[in-house]
């Protein structure tokens, strides 16, 4: 195995706040391997998103990493100063966000946007600097690209624009791009055709992608590895097929089975009891115990076993498919 | 993002408490007890209306009582006594030997009372307007908002000037000092509706698209009972921030019109007129006439300006 | 079964012009966007029908005439046999629009934040006089919820007990349908079931039919009993869900199936679909989906294809063959 692309230890990450602090991020601890698609899915408040913003730098105060580690290509980038992080982005780490337009500058053409960007990060010339932006819009299909360099954001449209962004966290072809729901604004058929784009071009390039969503379907179809997230704790990590054709943490496990799947028909759905509990108001022990047909008085005083405890795949006490296997 | 925000609050959870309780422990209240501008100056405030109101009662004497006035103590320095009678005043007397602390206590009455009628005046007329030309639009808004525009072009205080002075031309002359009050509220109201109009306005353009007026509109609610049930509790907190900025904005106002004579009359001085009256006696050395009045203008003025502003502060969310 | 709501050649045309005096002095013409165009379908009482599409293709405008927020530009909407833009009894208006309520998307917006939940539910009691004691807490037990909860504001609750708020509200006056306008898209997928059950329960028991608007394909294959595909404001195809899932008809449904991300095919390989949503203000000429379309010929390019039948399936495609 090579060495992780990317490897987050024990990840903490808290908001003060006068009546307590918060931890929308709590002990969480992944690896991605180089070309790896590692899908994090969990319902909003999960603390998906700031996971992923604290891994660029971009924690919104009073939020802050307050214990664990990140490291980018064997080295730590948690505790490099503003200044040096901002050469780490887009350098190193390529960002895509769900509204296309927080990551591109209206007032600028896109031609420039991307020229820019690469003049920043790599040792080219100007005239080198042209032809890659051209080149970029090209791979990321966007038609006639030549004269859409000269186009100013707000003349494409939406799939057009996140074709824009892919291709401006791209181009200074970063190891790790973090996507953050960059499809969940689109059309079905577009949303298509954007995760085509990126699993196509991540696996051309040996990119690493974080795919931050809460859609289990696109989960599927572009992930290699998926990370559950329940209350700003890992609950499940596993190759994809695995957790979702056999769910050990009884979270997933209803996420799952509460889907609609095509097979199932007109039965009544699974469901989960109740919902997440927001941050303010944690239940003692694991999180999700309030929701759980497993439950017991264990679950309901001691905080759930991270990860490390139980070798590997669910954060659980009593994982679903061990079970039915003994 | 917006999640884990809302979470932060942990309101879901909180225990329930009293109406009074829940006062003590919201964000708001935390916020006003983390603010020493906030204190000082909402303190500020609550004394100069406490003692507004409670004039007849603290006031060692009644300025407008010619019976107890003695010309003899005309011009008395501040906490000196008086050359030919031996009286002391805390605040020294005016050219008439009214006591200068007591005059100012029921000039604020008057400042103070205009300052709120003008305030409440100009609040329903502009929260009306803004609400129908924003709800209603076409060409019903085009005219409130040209009309708002057109007057937003004169300064507030000609605007005033000339309602004051038509006013007056229509009143009959034994009722003019009696509706001089009366008339100076409706005018600075009048020059002050624009800005309710226009933040109401925006607000309810918002508002109105939002999925529960569309459900309103289902059930059959007619446009007044959306407005007024439905939208208007959402726009009020910048209603109340504009409130109390207009608050400091109308009772300078009160006071720059009965400095300039058109104000509030000599029988029934409030700021203005004493600030009017103080100024004539400045370069006589008797400067307590003048200084005292002005000095309260500018504490109760200051402080409803700040109080304004950290409560503007405070209701927008995007600012913290 | 007997016929609950008829939409026969149902158009809207909005106007998205500029304001008049920048649209002389830029000399351009007036633009109209035909949001919904030429659609007819019916809906059989006690009976979920659902609306797919992608966005601009004009399924909750005709959610929105239906309830009657918005006016039909042509066509009507006939419900129970009354059109309700020309029935002139105010009293058969009146008991028709209480009998149609509406759920809606965005379970943050849809309720004054202002309001306690009691009299959001009963507002569509209370607005037409009616008699609304005890009907909260009988609302608010009959969705999964407390009858304390009347006392509360909307702020306390989570997303999924907002959406039981509103299917609450849209229960208080006794409706015979439902418009549902993409009632679980704003939640989270653990909270979803929930609410989709909740609404087959209420459907069962209460002898409910719902117009249920989606882009969802998962979901709307689990609620429907038939299924309308919209793209660009026209109906290309209706079927019931195993058909429509099994056998696509209209070449838009076969790609709409082929582009929808599933749970069961992990890792699979698509071929994307090609172009996107064309501008609905300049459609294209003949069949809407003409330039995205492989089985396109010259005839697509003319002529507007009718809806025909192909087997049990309505679909409007000139090459469609069963």
């Amino acid at each position: 195995m090579t060495d992780p692309v990317l490897s987050v230890k024990n990840l903490v990450v808290e908001i003060p706040t006068r009546r307590a602090v918060l931890r929308p991020v709590d002990d969480v601890s992944y690896d991605i391997a180089p070309g790896e698609i590692l899908g994090v899915v969990g319902e909003s408040g999960a603390g998906k998103s700031m996971t992923g913003n604290a891994v660029i730098g971009l924690l919104d105060r009073p939020a802050h990493i307050a214990g664990g580690e990140i490291w980018l290509k064997g080295k730590r980038i948690d505790n490099l100063r503003a200044d040096q992080m901002r050469k780490v982005r887009g350098k190193e780490i390529g960002m895509i966000f769900q509204d296309p337009l927080t990551s591109l500058n209206p007032l600028l053409r896109i031609g420039d946007q991307l020229e820019e960007t690469i003049l920043e990060h790599l040792p080219v010339s100007r005239a080198e600097a042209r032809k890659r932006a051209l080149q970029a819009l090209e791979e990321v299909g966007i038609p006639a690209a030549a004269e859409r360099l000269g186009s100013y954001p707000h003349e494409f449209s939406g799939g057009m624009r996140q074709r824009v962004v892919i291709a401006l966290a791209l181009c200074a072809e970063p190891s790790l791009v973090i996507a953050d729901e960059p499809t969940t604004a689109l059309d079905v058929s577009v949303q298509a055709q954007i995760i085509a784009l990126l699993k196509r071009l991540c696996r051309e390039r040996g990119t690493s992608v974080i795919l931050v969503t809460h859609d289990m379907g696109v989960i599927a179809e572009a992930a290699d590895r998926v990370a559950v997230m329940y209350a700003g704790r890992l609950a499940e990590l596993g190759p994809v097929e695995q957790v979702l054709n056999a769910p050990r943490h009884p979270y997933t496990d209803g996420l799952v089975g509460s889907m609609p799947m095509a097979s199932a028909g007109k039965e009544r759905l699974r469901q989960i009891p109740g919902s997440m509990p927001r941050l303010g108001s944690l239940p003692d022990g694991c999180a999700f115990h309030p929701r759980c047909p497993k439950a017991d008085a264990e679950c309901r005083q001691n905080p759930g076993p991270t990860l490390d405890a139980t070798g590997g795949r669910a954060a659980c006490w009593f994982p679903v498919s061990q079970e039915v296997s003994a | 993002m917006t999640d884990e925000l809302v979470d932060i609050k942990g309101r879901a959870q909180a225990p329930r408490r009293s109406r009074l309780g829940e006062f003590f422990s919201s964000d708001f209240f935390y916020m006003f007890r983390r603010s020493p501008v906030a204190i000082i100056s909402f303190a500020v405030v609550a004394l100069l209306v406490l003692a507004a109101l409670l004039a007849p009662l603290i006031a060692p004497y009644d300025p407008f009582n010619p019976a107890s006035l003695n010309l003899m103590n005309g011009f008395t320095p501040p906490s000196t006594p008086n050359a030919f009678t031996g009286d002391t005043f805390l605040l020294g007397t005016d050219d008439q030997g009214r006591d200068v602390f007591s005059t100012i206590l029921y000039g604020m009455r008057i400042s103070l009372f205009v300052g709120f009628a003008a305030v409440l005046f100009a609040m329903v007329l502009g929260v009306l307007l803004g609400l129908i030309a924003g709800y209603v639009g076409g060409w019903i808004e085009t005219l409130i908002m040209r009309i708002a525009d057109i007057q937003l072009t004169f300064p507030s205080i000609l605007v005033a000037m000339l309602i004051f002075g038509v006013a007056k031309g229509f009143t009959p002359v034994e009722y003019r000092d009696q509706m001089a009050i009366w008339v100076l509220i409706v005018a600075i109201g009048l020059s002050d509706w624009v800005q309710f109009a226009r933040v109401v306005r925006g607000a309810t353009l918002v508002e109105k698209n939002k999925e529960y007026v569309q459900a309103a509109k289902m059930i059959g609610r007619t446009g007044p009972a959306i407005m007024l049930k439905h939208i208007l509790p959402n726009v009020l907190s910048p209603v109340l921030v504009i409130a109390t900025i207009s608050l400091a904005l109308a009772i300078i106002a009160e006071a720059t019109l009965s400095f300039l004579g058109v104000g509030a009359p000599p029988t029934q001085p409030s700021l203005g007129t004493l600030i009017r009256i103080g100024q004539g006696f400045l370069f006589s050395g008797e400067w307590w006439i003048l200084l005292f009045p002005a000095a309260t203008l500018l504490a109760l003025a200051l402080s409803v300006n700040l109080l304004g502003d950290w409560l503007r502060d405070a209701l927008n969310p995007r600012l913290r | 079964m007997s016929t609950l709501v008829s939409i026969r050649n149902l158009t809207r045309v909005f106007d998205v012009s500029k304001p008049w005096l920048n649209r002389v002095l830029e000399n351009e013409p007036k633009r109209l966007l035909t949001a919904v165009s030429d659609v007819s379908f019916e809906v059989e009482e006690n009976t979920v029908y659902a609306l797919v599409g992608e966005s601009g293709s004009g399924k909750s405008t005709i959610g929105k005439m239906l309830v009657g927020l918005l006016r039909p530009s042509e066509g009507e909407v006939e419900i129970r046999g009354v059109n309700l833009a020309a029935e002139s009894d105010a009293k058969t208006v009146d008991q028709i629009r209480s009998d149609i309520q509406m759920i809606f998307q965005d379970p943050y917006a849809s309720l004054n934040p202002r309001w306690r939940v009691g009299d959001i539910i009963t507002e569509p009691v209370v607005a037409r006089g009616g008699d609304a004691t005890g009907l909260a807490a009988k609302l608010l037990e009959q969705v999964g919820l407390a009858a304390e909860d009347a006392q509360k504001f909307p702020h306390e609750f989570s997303g999924g007990q907002r959406q039981r708020i509103g299917v609450a509200r849209a229960l208080a006056s006794n409706p015979k349908l439902i418009v549902c306008d993409e009632p679980t898209s704003a939640l989270d997928v653990s909270v979803q079931a929930q609410v989709l059950n909740l609404m087959s329960d209420l459907k069962d028991d209460l002898g409910l039919t719902y117009l249920f608007i989606s882009h969802d394909l998962t979901v709307v294959r689990h609620m429907a009993d038939v299924i309308g595909v919209l793209y660009l404001g026209r109906l290309v195809e209706e079927a019931d869900p195993d058909a429509l899932f099994t056998t696509p008809k209209h070449p838009y449904t076969q790609m709409l199936l082929a582009a929808a991300p599933r749970m069961d095919q992990i890792g699979r390989e698509v071929e994307p679909p090609k172009g996107e949503i064309p501008d609905p203000i300049n459609p294209p000429t003949g069949c809407a989906f003409h330039p995205r379309c492989p089985l396109a010929t010259d005839v697509c390019k003319q002529k507007r294809p009718e809806l025909r039948y192909v087997g049990t399936t309505r679909v409007a495609c000139h090459h469609a063959e069963g």
